[in-house]
Parts: C-alpha cells; structure tokens; sequence
C-alpha cells in the first residue's frame, strides 16, 4: 500500500501503481513462503529422521540447512523426460496446476491485522476451493503419463479427496456458524475474547472439530498415513511416477505449500491466527506474526510427527472413516452448533 | 480500465474454451475445457461482485461435479470418431433444437416484463451495507424458504435413489466390523491347551 502511494505520488497512473504495489508485495510473499518451505521440508525430515534415531540430512551446509536447496538444484539441472506415450500437454500443465493453486490459496491467509495480500469478503470459501481444486493436478498427471500406477492413483486421489472434502466443508460451517463471517481476518478476530484469556476455538465446544479437521487435512494433502495417492509399496510412487527433474519438483513444492496452507487454516480456524495466548503484557509485546508462525509450526510438527508414527490406512478403511465417521460427526456437530449459536449463546 | 481488460479476457477464455468443449476430439480434454470454462465463468461473477456464488460455483462444480464427470469420463475407452460418424444427419434436428433455444432466450430477454419492484432491486450484486453472502442468506432463508427446502428434498430423493438402484448384496462377502473386532478379548481369541508331548492336538 505505501508503495502503492509512493508510485501514485511519482505521478503514475491509480491503478497502474496499484497493479504494480500489488505485483511486488506478492514477489515478496511468495519468496519468503518458498524460504520457509525450504527450511521446514528440512525440519520435515529431521523430526522423521529423530524419530527413527537417525541423524537426517547433515552434510550441505552446518546441521544440513543447506540440503534442501542442494535439492533444488539437483532437480532444476536434471533432465526432463517425457514419456513417448504421455499427453504432452496435459503432461506439462499438472504440475503447473497444482504449485499455481497452492500459491494462490496463500493470497487470502491475514498473516497478522491488516498483514494479508487480499482481505476478500469469502476468504474462508476461497481456501477451501483453491485446497479442493488441487486434486486436478494429481488427476491431470495421472492420466496424462498414460501408464497404469500413475492412473490408479488418480483414481484413488480423486475418491479420497472429494470424500474428505466433505468433511471439512462442514467443519468451516461450524465454525463460520461461530464467528459469522467468511472472512478470515473476522473470524481470527471473533477469537479475541474479552478478558485475559483468549476466546479460540478450540476451547469452545468446537473442540472436537479440531482433530477431525487435522485429520481430513492429512487426507486432503494426501499425506500419511493417508497417502494411498503415493503409496510405495503398490503404486511404486503415484501418480508421479513418470515426473522428474524440475515438473517433479513442482508437485513437490506444491504438495508442502498446501501442506503447510493446511496448518495455517487449522491455527486460523481453531487456535486464534495471529492472537497471543494471553491477553497480558509479556505475550502481547510478541508481533502478532510470530504467534502466527509459532501455531503453524506446531501443526506442522504434527503432521511430521503423524508421518513418523501411524502405518498407512488401507483404502476401505480409509472410506470408512470419512463417510461413516468424520461425516456424521461432523454434521451432527453443525446442527448442534447451529442450536448453540442461536438458543445458548444469546443468554450467556 | 483493469476491470475492462479482466472482463474481456474472462469472456474471451469463456467463450473460447465453451466452443472447444465440444469441438474437442478428446473426451477428457472436453471435460478439461469444461472446468476452465466455469473457472472463468467464476471469475466474471467475482467482476460482477457476487463473490459468493463464483466460489460456489468453483466449489461444488469444478470441486465435485467435474472431478466425478473426470473420474467418469477417464475410465471410458471411446473412440470419437466412430460416434462422430453420421452425426451430418442429425445436424438439422440439433439446429432446430438450438434455434429453438435461442429465440426463448431472446424472448425472455426481451419480452419478459419485470415488476418495478423487481426492477429496481436488480443488477445490485452488492446491496448496499451488507456483504452479498448476507444478502443472499437473507433472501433465501425468508422470502424463498420453501424452495430452498423442497430443492433439499429433490437433491435427498436423487441421492437416495442412486443409492437404492446401484446398493446390491453379495452373498459371502467378508465384511470389516470394527466393533466387534475392538470386542474381541484375548480369552475369546486364544484357546489354551496343554499338550502332552507325542500325543499332538
């Protein structure tokens, strides 16, 4: 915005100033997600490397903080094939799908008051298109490398996250029932709470909202144990068998920018956003930021932690708690918040 | 000016990617021009200022509809071509049928005539004061209660429907019971027997 008026000043057009304000900030955003990607893709494979008692990765660089970006490179300078029978086109254009839509969903995301690229009235309902959206790259891909694995995993990536799309489409009901707006500033703001002790979420009686909402997150990111998309010992590894090189490193990047778009919204959802654990003098000094990044990065050791411990769910099993479990629990849980909101909230 | 320059590429991508819907030879890449045409579609909603109903528009038909018609469409093996063939002696019936089409269209645009009240709330995406996913839950929840509910009731009845028609049950399927299996105890599990050794179970 200052910059935006900085250039107005200078003389330039509104809303070419604008345009251009708006440009560079989501340059800035974008590099400083990919760094933070970097390093927690790294802090990935040491909590998975801790757990298994192994030391992980630590030659490039002190402790290994350079690995992921030797990684990088490795990828970018390998060569690309593209297999004789591929849909070229198609091919090409799934990684490309799935990075685009897991940068795009970061624009909604209020880093902290005011810190957002884009303040949209239906924040909410954005995020959850952009994170449903991401399963035509997986299908896409599959399908284009025209070799078996890669297409019975676009099938099973389809089923798995449709399935579990439902669930989380009714855990933001309830608690877009809570806060009364889709937009996602207003609901971290509606956990504010008046006295000392924040009102989150997740000390409301939309507790039980948040562990069915982390786990249909692990499914929707297709990570373990529900990475049946990718499992090794059937499907050799999905449906990027065929990928290598720099596509490959796209749906790399794209998988963990969703990932961590996931840990983000259940900090959003449930654990305040940006608000100090306390409303008192020591926690409020804190920029609202690093409360921000610190609940992000506990969500993703979570998810590393899930990752390290739990064997991968067989498929009817997988079904059978998104349909049979997560999806009647959860609906009761809206009605049941719906009555909440309406008959007992007022008269508390 | 920006506004100008998104409206035309939505609409040009829109209108281009609809005709290659079904001038497409490949069915998968029909579907895949499908999905980029409600994409666009949604982004002329968001330029209109129904923001709501462009990411429900992405929600439930490029989120859900379209990855089931993918699903659907990908496990087909057709050979376009064959289907193709003879589809010059239906051309004038499909023309009859669109020309049927368009002059209701023209007819509904032009000869419908609104109530001024009807008139004077239209065109207003945004109404002033209220964000439009308010506006339009106050409309629909009040005013169109019924409707809202008996398109529930419809969408309940289809479901239930395609339930009935594909729901078959085998005989000897071996289904998973976690209940009993978190019932199971070790004393119904293991039966101990003290075996005298050279005499067997």
């Amino acid at each position: 915005m200052q910059l935006a008026n900085f250039l107005s000043g200078l003389g330039w057009n509104h809303s070419l100033a604008w345009f251009v304000s708006q440009f560079v900030l989501i340059l800035i955003f974008d590099v400083v997600l990919l760094v933070m990607i970097a390093y927690l893709l790294l802090a990935d494979r040491k909590i998975w490397a801790a757990v298994q008692m192994r030391r992980g990765p630590n030659v490039v660089g002190p402790f290994g903080l350079l690995q992921t970006f030797a990684d990088l490179f490795k990828f970018l300078f390998k060569e690309v094939i593209i297999p004789a029978g591929a849909n070229k086109v198609i091919f090409m254009i799934a990684p490309l799908i799935t990075v685009t839509l897991a940068f795009a969903g970061w624009a909604v995301v209020p880093m902290q008051e005011h810190w957002v690229v884009s303040d949209i009235n239906v924040g909410i309902l954005y995020l959850f298109a952009m994170s449903s959206l991401g399963v035509y790259g997986i299908i896409m891909a599959g399908w284009a490398s025209n070799s078996k694995y890669p297409f019975l995993s676009a099938l099973r990536a389809a089923a798995q996250m449709v399935s579990y799309e439902v669930s989380i489409g009714f855990v933001i009901i309830t608690v877009l029932l809570f806060a009364g707006s889709l937009n996602l500033s207003d609901i971290v703001r509606a956990q504010a709470g008046t006295g000392i002790l924040p009102h989150w979420y997740v000390f409301s009686i939309l507790f039980p909202m948040l562990p069915i909402f982390f786990v249909s997150a692990l499914a929707e990111t297709n990570r373990p144990p529900f990475d049946l998309v990718e499992a090794e010992s059937e499907l050799v590894a999905g449906f990027f068998v065929e990928y290598s090189s720099t596509p490959f490193l796209l749906f790399f990047l794209g998988e963990y920018l969703s990932i961590v778009l996931m840990c983000a919204m259940c900090s959003i959802l449930f654990l305040g956003g940006w608000l100090p654990p306390l409303n008192i003098a020591p926690f409020t000094w804190v920029p609202g930021i690093i409360w921000f990044l610190l609940k992000i990065c506990f969500f993703f050791f979570m998810f590393a932690m899930v990752k390290a411990m739990v064997p991968r769910y067989r498929y009817d099993q997988l079904m059978r708690l998104g349909w049979k479990v997560f999806l009647p629990t959860s609906l009761l849980w809206v009605v049941l918040t719906a009555g909440w909101v309406l008959f007992v909230r007022p008269h508390l | 000016m920006f506004e100008a320059i998104a409206f035309y590429f939505f609409s040009a991508i829109l209108i281009a990617s609809a005709v290659m819907v079904i001038a497409a030879r490949n069915p998968v890449h029909s579907v895949l021009f499908l999905i980029l045409s409600f994409f666009n579609a949604a982004g002329l909603f968001v330029l209109l200022g129904a923001e709501f109903l462009a990411m429900i528009l992405i929600v439930v038909y490029v989120g859900a509809v379209a990855v089931l018609f993918l699903f659907v469409v990908m496990m087909l093996d057709i050979d376009f071509a064959e289907l193709k063939r003879g589809s010059l002696q239906y051309l004038p019936f499909g023309a009859l049928v669109g020309l049927i089409l368009v002059a209701e269209l023209v007819m509904a645009g032009s000869v419908w005539v609104l109530k001024p009240a009807v008139v004077a709330a239209k065109a207003s995406a945004t109404p002033a004061g209220v964000t439009n996913t308010v506006a339009l839950g106050r409309i629909l929840y009040t005013d169109y209660v019924y409707y809202f509910q008996i398109a529930g009731l419809v969408l309940l009845v289809a479901m239930i429907g395609a339930i009935v028609l594909t729901l078959r049950s085998r005989p000897g399927v071996r289904r998973q019971v976690i209940s009993v299996q978190n019932a199971r105890t070790a004393a119904m599990a293991v039966d101990m027997h003290d075996l005298k050794p050279g005499e067997g179970a």
